[in-house]
């Protein structure tokens, strides 16, 4: 028999086999496994830590429109906003159950304190786990304008978009109807009841109409057609009749484009502008051509895909078609001609700026949650998208349009502005309802610089054919936007 | 205490200037005769120190390598004191247990007297310093560090210190230092790191489950779980002051094996809950009889074992290199297996089933050293649990979600508590998220029981946790140095038993938690909630207490326990 000494030394051995078992499963699972495992996607505690601290704010006009509130459950804090249904198509929603959408996604990281850039000491709060509070996001927009808009749109369906020419700073960018994002924040059955209710909503009170809806944009791409046939150099002079007849027969096809008014036969550019003459632009975008066409439309935006503000818009698109009689409808706005009223903005922002474009932003700087600075805008790079006198030769067209044509609803005493007033057709045998379009851009007496560029769209159905609901309806929706700009403080 | 209590409490004790001489000379191995066995108690003989020991030393050494029945244990400790070290496997070492009738009392007589080198000049039998300092000091850290836990914990849940910890403190502290006092009292030897240890696991727990309370409005368990450890350590301080002598628990082995088995079979008459039959529930109370079944089936074990380790040790036939037990004395151990798989299927507690199989092995494997036993051991235990794991319901979802432990996320029903566990552990890492600032309670059910391992891991890391396992493995190996140092059987085999339970036990509840083996419902020692559980490891560790005084009192100086 073997001493019970060596015996118990053997049983000892076994207990620090066991033991020597458990570190190392232990520290496999602590060490090795645990990214695995945080990253599994039923694991709460990624999503506990996210609403364990209040989410940062998004600033309009140097005041929080959004805020967080201390529920006390396991998911803390809760998004909450003050004018919810104004700002929603900037702001989006923040929900603990479907997520996040425009400002809330695309500065989620700022927001929820997980940037890397606001973190003071990155080994430190990884040594002590803490999260940075969440950072602050200061928005572009001028609430003045943004009241404005939304306003002015009331109960009915459509979007304003409004940009400074000078920097591409969004000014306004309004959709109705609209929504309060609010009541998706929690996670409760109520948000689960809200989220069915917005989603089966025929009103579609969700869709971001300024930057994610794109709608024909009549004659307000005139403004594009007019820019490529000046560059192009077909029209050398605004008062000289142009060789077009009324009714235009489209090339290749029998079919024949007319006027709603009167006195497009051989007019000039400027009397086609002011007057939205369809016959002459149709006419202007075949003899252009089809490469210089999409060069024009491409230089003010349309078919850029990688558009970021920073969430992505809708690209617009202009299919520049080979067939002339595609075209002649493509250039006045129609076919398969589409437009975000973003995009429209931008158009007009182009011409009110010398023919440069911007890429339009909403986020002037995101900052820490005490205020200092993280990342900020800066200037953007302009694209010289028309030649200088194009652009001058583009104000004054525009500028006769309100003064004259079909956009007096558009005049402001005391400014300078310019507009181009749209209706659009749509759906089989234009039976849809039509939408007004109105673009403009504004610059006060006192100022050195168009102040602003704004796009309107209303999904109008009691617009009648012809170019008189832009002016009507659309109108004076931009024009109370341009006020508001006009009357506010420049911002630099 | 002092060693004149000690020393005069056994009439054998001899006259302590004459314990060197010898009176019988010759007669080695006989030293266990029966008249030398004296009562119980008589190993207080071997306490004899201080310059009668020293004299008897020198006396002794130049003389015959005989003792009479008096001075064997003396001259026991002056042989080993000069390098007869165990398991050379001469004639009369103390390990060598032959007979019988060692194991009816002598603590010191275990010694065999025929060494062969007796050196000319020995040294004074060395004298263990009593280390009750220490233990006050470790005692004092074990309170603070729980106190700063506690503290800790409220810090970073509410941003204010709790407004009990100073009641908490002063609690733990108060039942610290009586149960320091009891040591003090009548284990002056007693290892000096048991008792730390117990407080502070003990008061980690109570940090840890007044932790988890926070996260469940409503449901109080750290209090009711103070409670319950003033109970425990009230029974520590009754075991460590009546408990005179421990050979005084071999007279009750069978009493013992009666208790525990009445008590394992109650909770049969008992519903079940959350699937197995471990509770009795008496009103508001309920308690785990299986929780104190364990360690009266150690003093069993023990008794049985140290009674009867020869007969068990008769080789039967050689299978390769496997000595077999003969036929005979595979009874007892079919019985014992018997019992757990009765255990394991009356009450589906496949935990307390493996416990107390394994502690049966390691034990009889330490009594008798047959790897023959632990391969049968083994063939039952596999044979035990496929058999039930296959026609047990409860047993083998165990096994399988031991085995897919992701397997309810990928079939959309959200993760399991062994994945959230897992979850948990690894949301701990390296360091931990700090006392209260983790999510263990994602647990659910069983939280601050089963899994308060997890909260453990989660929030202390890597490192806390592999702390209090080494605190564990700490107090095993006190256990098993005692188990090396005692020198009467049953206290060796006793200490072993203690210590193995704690050591087995720790593995199946940490290992099922952190998915290293399927999941069994058991407690953490002292750590998790339940009051069945803390008061049995109290009592575990006064046990350990009253062994451990015993093993360094008699300190012959080859292996410092």
């Amino acid at each position: 028999m073997p001493p019970v000494s060596r015996c118990i030394r053997h049983a000892a051995a076994f207990c620090v086999l066991l033991l020597v078992a458990l570190l190392v499963n232990t520290a496999w699972l602590q060490l090795f496994l645990s990214p695995s495992y945080a990253g599994n996607p039923a694991n709460r505690r990624p999503t506990i830590a996210r609403y364990d601290q209040p989410r940062g704010r998004i600033l309009v006009g140097g005041r929080p429109v959004t805020g967080s509130r201390d529920t006390g459950e396991q998911l803390r804090y809760e998004r909450t906003y003050a004018d919810g249904p104004l700002y929603a198509p900037v702001t989006g929603f923040a929900s603990q159950r479907y997520g996040t959408t425009f400002l809330e996604h695309s500065e989620d990281q700022v927001l929820s304190g997980t940037d890397p850039m606001l973190a003071g000491l990155r080994l430190w709060n990884d040594f002590t786990r803490s999260r940075a509070p969440g950072g602050d996001v200061v928005t572009t927009l001028n609430p003045a304008a943004q009241r404005a808009a939304f306003d002015a749109l009331g109960a009915r369906k459509g979007a304003v978009a409004a940009i400074e020419p000078a920097t591409g700073r969004i000014l306004a960018l309004v959709s109705t109807p609209s929504y309060d994002p609010a009541e998706l924040s929690g996670n409760g059955p109520a948000v689960a009841a809200a989220w069915a209710r917005l989603n089966d909503d025929p009103e579609q009170p969700m869709l971001n109409r300024a930057v994610r809806q794109t709608y024909p944009p009549g004659s307000t791409f005139k403004v594009v057609t007019a820019a490529a046939a000046l560059d192009a150099g077909l029209v050398t002079d605004l008062d000289m009749p142009t060789d077009s007849p009324d009714p235009y027969p489209l090339p290749g096809s029998t079919a024949r484009l007319v006027n709603e008014g009167e006195g497009c036969e051989n007019a000039s550019l400027r009397y086609a502008f002011e007057f939205s003459c369809n016959t002459v632009f149709a006419k202007l975008g075949v003899d252009v051509g089809a490469a210089a066409m999409r060069t024009a439309a491409q230089g003010f935006g349309f078919d850029d895909e990688g558009l970021r503000i920073p969430f992505p818009v809708t690209p617009s698109t202009f299919e520049a078609p080979a067939d002339r009689a595609q075209r002649a409808l493509s250039s006045i706005g129609q076919y398969n001609t589409r437009a975000t009223p973003l995009q429209m903005a931008m158009v007009a922002a182009a011409v009110a700026d010398g023919g440069q474009s911007r890429a339009p932003y909403l986020v002037e700087r995101t900052t820490r949650h005490g205020g200092a600075t993280v990342s900020a805008a800066g200037s953007r790079p302009a694209r010289q998208v028309m030649l200088p006198t194009t652009a001058e030769r583009l104000r004054e067209l525009m500028c006769g349009v309100v003064e004259e044509g079909t956009g007096r609803n558009a005049a402001i005493p005391g400014a300078v502005v310019g507009g181009k007033t749209g209706t659009a057709q749509h759906g089989v045998g234009n039976r849809g309802t039509p939408y007004a379009w109105f673009v403009s851009w504004a610059q006060g007496d006192q100022d050195l610089d168009p102040r602003v560029a704004v796009a309107v769209v209303v999904e109008d159905a009691s617009a009648r054919r012809g170019d008189i609901s832009g002016g009507g309806t659309a109108a004076p929706i931009a024009k109370a936007v341009m006020e508001a700009v006009l009357h506010s403080p420049p911002t630099r | 205490m002092t060693e004149a209590e000690t020393t005069g409490t056994p009439a054998t004790t001899g006259a302590p200037g004459t314990t060197g001489m010898p009176r019988t000379p010759g007669a080695p191995g006989t030293t266990g005769t029966p008249g030398a066995a004296g009562p119980p108690g008589t190993h207080g003989a071997a306490a004899i120190t201080g310059p009668h020991g020293a004299t008897g030393a020198t006396g002794a050494t130049g003389a015959t390598r005989a003792a009479g029945p008096h001075g064997a244990a003396e001259t026991t400790r002056l042989l080993a004191a000069t390098g007869t070290a165990e398991g050379r496997g001469t004639p009369g070492n103390p390990d060598r247990l032959e007979s019988p009738v060692a194991a009816a009392g002598t603590a010191a007589a275990g010694a065999g007297t025929a060494a062969a080198g007796a050196a000319p000049s020995v040294p004074a039998t060395p004298l263990l310093p009593r280390r009750r300092g220490v233990e006050l000091a470790l005692i004092v850290v074990a309170v603070l560090l729980s106190v700063y836990g506690y503290c800790a914990v409220g810090l970073a849940k509410s941003g204010a210190l709790p407004p009990g910890a100073a009641g908490y403190g002063a609690g733990l502290g108060v039942l610290a230092l009586l149960a320091h006092g009891a040591v003090r009292l009548r284990a002056p030897y007693a290892d000096p790191l048991l008792l730390p240890i117990g407080v502070l696991l003990n008061g980690l727990g109570l940090v840890l489950i007044y932790r988890l309370d926070l996260e469940t409005p409503g449901e109080r368990a750290a209090p009711a779980q103070l409670v319950w450890s003033t109970l425990g350590v009230a029974l520590f301080i009754l075991v460590v002051l009546v408990l005179r002598d421990h050979r005084w628990l071999q007279r009750y082995s069978y009493l013992c094996v009666v208790a525990a088995l009445a008590l394992l079979a109650l909770p049969i008459l008992f519903p079940p809950v959350n699937g197995a039959r471990i509770w009795v529930r008496v009103g508001a109370f309920s308690i785990q009889p299986g929780e104190f079944a364990k360690v009266l089936l150690a003093v069993f074990f023990a008794a049985y074992l140290a009674a009867g380790r020869s007969a068990l040790a008769y080789t039967g036939r050689r299978v390769w290199r496997l000595q077999l037990p003969t036929g005979r004395v595979l009874g007892p151990v079919a019985a014992i297996w018997l019992l757990s798989v009765g255990v394991l299927v009356l009450e589906r507690d496949l935990g307390t089933s493996l416990l107390f199989f394994g502690l049966f092995v390691v034990m009889l494997y330490v009594a008798t050293g047959r790897t023959g036993w632990i391969a049968v051991g083994l063939l039952l235990a596999v044979a035990g649990a496929v058999g039930v794991g296959r026609l047990e319901p409860h047993v083998h979802g165990r096994v399988q979600e031991w085995l897919h432990p992701f397997a309810s996320i990928d079939a959309g029903q959200g993760p399991g508590q062994i994945a959230q566990s897992l979850f948990s552990f690894a949301a701990g890492g390296l360091l931990g998220a700090g006392l209260g600032s983790g999510h263990s309670i994602l647990v659910g059910f069983a939280a601050k029981s089963d899994f308060i391992l997890a909260t453990a891991g989660e929030e202390l890391g890597l490192a806390g946790l592999s702390a209090v396992f080494l605190l564990y493995a700490l107090l095993v190996e006190r256990g098993y140095r005692t188990g090396l140092a005692l020198r009467d059987p049953f206290g060796r085999l006793l200490a072993v038993g203690l210590a193995s339970l704690l050591a087995l036990q720790v593995f199946v509840i940490a290992g099922g938690v952190t998915g290293l083996i399927p999941l069994t419902g058991m407690a953490m020692p002292f750590l998790a909630q339940g009051g069945s559980s803390v008061v049995t490891n109290w009592a575990i560790v006064a046990l350990l207490i009253r062994v451990s005084h015993v093993a360094r009192r008699q300190y012959d100086g080859t292996a410092p326990p």
